[in-house]
């Protein structure tokens, strides 16, 4: 309090309005941007910020957050959706939205303060930022260059194709892609980037063989020379389908009997954009923590320098607070751990560590308790984890104390939940490694390959469900899935499930 | 390196195009929405937006994805108060309401149907739509109402164009007379004296100091008349103009309708979009428009719109008492000399006997004198059109008003199975207006 006492009037402040200007925005841009560089040592693509008023705002939720999306009729859905929630007042609008590309985009609305301004800058235009460029997931997975010019390419083919193919039709095969979108993602290994030039080559190619194919002769020619292979004929070309295949949508676009080229073109759209989103699904934790780290730095350093007055602080303050609130599990509002709180208190936590360690963060982490660098500790964290390592490698027990943590087990067979560990010494281990668990997309989201085709007979697909500690599938939705995925393939598919425990 | 850039005036309404797709694919329901909307609608608000409701099931977006029962689970939650390892906490029954740390489906979508609200413009598009009305029609039919400016006075803001210059100088006037700005004419007069005085080779005294006085004097008035200007910008006055809607004659518009048993819910159904589509019309050429109901038995009476629609009454068909009621309403509250009267008929084509000529009779003589348009509908089976599809044939109603119609201009005949049929009856109605809107 004394602090904030001393600091009532000063002449460096930023600013002293509400109302916010393009100067006062460049002003404080520059602020921000010598504490991210000197004191935080981020390394940040090039900014772009951009107002936006409030309709925009929807407008880019309800198309997954991207601008240039091409036309389907759920952003529709979605766009309906959120603007009777919003028009009702049952829903805030997000204060801003973040997109990885070089520049890096950020969105803030017309309808904030200053000082959210502020706050909305610092956290994604610098903290996510940062994120997004060293972060190894992204740098590997995503193409932070090239992803506005492919969308811009995606909508302009897929607008082609409807003049070309009809509405009607690419809205069929969009729905399908889409149902399969979280299954046209490599999981383990990664692909070749391919450039725009590529993208161009490959598509001139595809039609080159439509056109070939096209042909009597040619069609002759393969009837002709159809004869029974033998068995070890068919494993090769079994071999040559690269099964198993995780990536559903991979294996439709290059080996699905029935779709025409530029139906795999779209579908290598779908394939490329789930791709891009992969690493955010997978460090949500991370990047929502990394941002909120710098901001909260940043703001304080802002506000300790007398660049900004109390008031605007104490409206920073109350929002940061809002966003971090962790209800407690009995709590109505209760929906599991806050990604923002528990990626905040753990990198604060790092920090702590660095600099005030106790005997207990001696114990467990002897590489970086007392070591003063947190600056490159978190550096480190925020380049090579994503939220399943970050947390099996950082969740300290005081973090876990302080949340109150618990561990419990659900099994469906009993009429208990049962309490498997707490915030205490024989607990912390136990803890940390089914948050971990938690945060890992591999036992959220169902693991679903092919694993054989059946090409000399009826073609059908077989795919296979690994089922891991019981957890069935959703059966409606299953069904549902599986329809799109017969009208891709053309032939049946079947789905079998592989217990695993 | 930040760059600032302001997108709030890109275009709006850039999910248009999606939100298009969607209704498209929830057209079924729509068009159900739509067609109960239509039925419970009053006749002069076919124009308001209307709430949708689609179920949520025909525009799920399915993915595969774990259910959320069944298997071993473990999951870590916050807010610990006393639970020790070990403890088993008992499971909420199945079904209730508020599962606590179970609870709260990963998908964040609800199961609840999908509620929307489709726009004015949006609603009578699928209105016209069945009506298969040519796009002319539907254009002057969508358009709000024309306004034109009207003088509203002076402003002292406004474009160079709207200067009001007799206005502008007067107060320049006002102003110089008050601050008393020397006249060009004072300062030439002064310059005279002065310069017929340094012509004078040999001053006086008197005249010397005469010539100084009048210098001074001189170069006092332009001082003044350099501060003072001549028009300044607050003299300046602009002509107000206020958008004002035209004003509008009236029309009263009757709806007449047979009400018998043999008038079942599809015809009904058609008869209200026929009235509908009159009104719509009439409502873009009159201020006002009322609308009287008069429906009929073996007996007329008015009645409001309620009772019109929805209220079954029994009875013969006299077709004439429907015309005499409606001379009688016209006679007592709408003088045709104020109002404009629109007559809309529909009826099954049935008749009492002898009782058509007397309706002929009473046209003729009387209300095609004093109607701007009648209308008339006989709604058939779609089976039925297929062999009256001859304009002679047909019963006794259905010839006697072909006589008139080929007397009176003004009356359309029409018969009619589909929604699609209606737009020809008003065919030359709407013609008329759009050479009117195009000579206009």
């Amino acid at each position: 309090m004394r602090k904030l006492a001393e600091s009532t009037v000063n002449a460096d402040c930023l600013f002293e309005d509400a109302e916010w200007s393009f100067d006062s925005l460049r002003r404080v841009y520059d602020a921000i941007d010598v504490v991210a560089r000197n004191r935080l040592n981020l390394n940040l693509y090039s900014n772009q910020i951009e107002i936006i008023s409030s309709e925009q705002m929807l407008d880019a939720y309800s198309s997954i957050g991207m601008p240039l999306m091409y036309r389907h009729w759920s952003f529709g859905k979605h766009f309906i959706r959120n603007e009777r929630l919003y028009r009702k007042g049952a829903m805030g609008l997000a204060y801003e939205v973040v997109i990885n590309s070089n520049p890096c985009i950020s969105y803030c609305m017309e309808e904030n303060t200053m000082a959210m301004q502020t706050l909305v800058m610092a956290h994604a235009a610098f903290g996510h930022n940062h994120f997004f460029k060293t972060n190894h997931l992204f740098k590997q997975w995503t193409d932070a260059e090239g992803i506005l010019d492919y969308l811009e390419y995606a909508r302009g083919y897929i607008a082609q194709c409807e003049d070309r193919h009809g509405v009607t039709a690419v809205e069929k095969l969009l729905d399908s892609a889409h149902a399969l979108m979280p299954n046209g993602v490599y999981r383990y290994r990664r692909p070749r980037i391919p450039s725009l030039s590529d993208e161009k080559k490959r598509r001139q190619e595809r039609r080159r063989f439509e056109e070939h194919n096209a042909s009597y002769l040619w069609n002759a020619v393969t009837d002709k020379a159809r004869v029974v292979p033998a068995d070890a004929e068919l494993q090769q070309r079994k071999r040559d389908l690269h099964l198993p295949e995780e990536n559903l949508l991979h294996f439709l676009e290059h080996y699905s009997p029935v779709l025409s080229p530029w139906q795999r073109e779209i579908l290598r759209i779908v394939r490329n954009i789930a791709q891009y989103f992969y690493p955010q699904k997978q460090t949500r934790v991370m990047n929502e923590g990394c941002a909120c780290f710098v901001h909260f730095y940043i703001i304080n350093a802002l506000h300790q320098n007398g660049l900004l007055n109390d008031g605007a602080m104490l409206e920073i303050l109350h929002s940061h607070t809002n966003v971090l609130f962790q209800p407690d599990f009995d709590d109505p509002r209760f929906n599991g751990i806050n990604p923002y709180a528990i990626g905040f208190a753990m990198m604060q936590d790092i920090r702590r560590v660095c600099e005030n360690p106790t005997d207990e963060d001696r114990d467990w982490f002897p590489d970086t308790a007392g070591c003063k660098d947190w600056r490159g500790v978190l550096l480190d964290a925020w380049a090579n984890y994503r939220d399943e390592s970050f947390i099996q490698q950082y969740l300290s027990p005081t973090v876990i104390r302080r949340f109150r943590m618990f561990a419990t087990s659900n099994d469906a067979d009993d009429p208990y939940y049962l309490v498997t560990g707490i915030h205490d010494e024989r607990g912390f281990h136990h803890i940390r490694e089914t948050l971990a668990q938690n945060h890992d997309l591999a036992s959220l989201e169902p693991y679903i390959q092919i694993v054989d085709v059946d090409l000399l007979n009826d073609r059908r697909l077989k795919l296979q469900y690994v089922e891991r500690d019981g957890i069935p599938l959703d059966e409606d939705q299953k069904e549902a899935t599986l329809e799109h995925l017969e009208s891709l393939w053309g032939y049946d598919v079947i789905l079998e499930k592989m217990p695993v425990t | 390196m930040g760059h600032f850039i302001d997108r709030r005036l890109n275009p709006k309404d850039t999910s248009l195009g999606n939100r298009r797709r969607f209704i498209r694919r929830v057209r079924t329901h729509i068009k159900k929405a739509f067609d109960q909307a239509v039925r419970e609608r009053k006749i002069a608000d076919a124009e308001r937006g209307e709430d949708i409701v689609v179920p949520s099931d025909t525009i799920a977006e399915p993915t595969f994805r774990q259910a959320n029962e069944g298997g071993k689970r473990v999951r870590v939650s916050s807010g610990n108060k006393s639970y020790r390892t070990g403890d088993k906490i008992r499971k909420p029954p199945p079904g209730a309401g508020g599962e606590g740390a179970k609870s709260g489906s990963d998908s964040g979508e609800g199961d609840d149907d999908f509620l929307f609200v489709l726009s004015r413009d949006e609603f009578l598009d699928l209105f016209f739509e069945d009506m298969e009305l040519p796009n002319l029609v539907k254009r002057s039919l969508q358009q709000i109402e024309v306004s034109r400016p009207h003088r509203a006075g002076l402003s002292t803001t406004g474009s160079p164009a709207n200067i009001n210059v007799g206005r502008t100088m007067r107060n320049a006037l006002c102003r110089r007379l008050a601050l008393r700005r020397p006249s060009d004419k004072e300062i030439r007069a002064l310059r005279e004296e002065i310069f017929s005085l340094e012509a004078v080779s040999s001053p006086t005294r008197e005249q010397r100091s005469q010539l100084r006085k009048a210098q001074k004097l001189l170069e006092e008035l332009l001082r003044r008349q350099k501060i003072v200007s001549y028009i300044d910008p607050l003299d300046v006055r602009y002509n107000y103009f206020e958008q004002k809607p035209e004003p509008r004659e009236q029309a009263a518009m009757f709806c007449l309708m047979d009400v018998s048993a043999s008038m079942g819910e599809r015809e009904k159904d058609l008869a209200k979009r026929f009235f509908m589509l009159l009104h719509l019309f009439l409502r873009r050429c009159y201020g006002t428009v009322e609308l009287v109901f008069v429906r009929h038995t073996h007996n007329a009476q008015e009645v409001d719109e309620e009772t019109f629609f929805y209220a079954t009454a029994t009875g013969g068909t006299i077709v004439s008492t429907a015309l005499s009621e409606t001379k009688r309403i016209i006679e007592e509250r709408y003088p045709p000399a104020h109002w404009n009267i629109y007559v809309a008929q529909a009826s099954d084509g049935e008749n009492y006997a002898g009782d058509s000529r007397k309706c002929a009779v009473l046209l003729s003589d009387w209300l095609m004198k004093y109607c701007q348009y009648f209308a008339y509908v006989e709604i058939v089976d779609e089976a039925e059109a297929e062999f009256l599809n001859s304009e002679e044939s047909g019963v006794e109603l259905w010839r006697e008003y072909r006589h008139i119609a080929e007397v009176w201009p003004h009356m359309a005949m029409k018969r009619i199975a589909r929604a699609a049929d209606i737009y020809p009856v008003f065919k030359e109605l709407f013609a008329k207006k759009s050479r009117d809107a195009q000579i206009g």
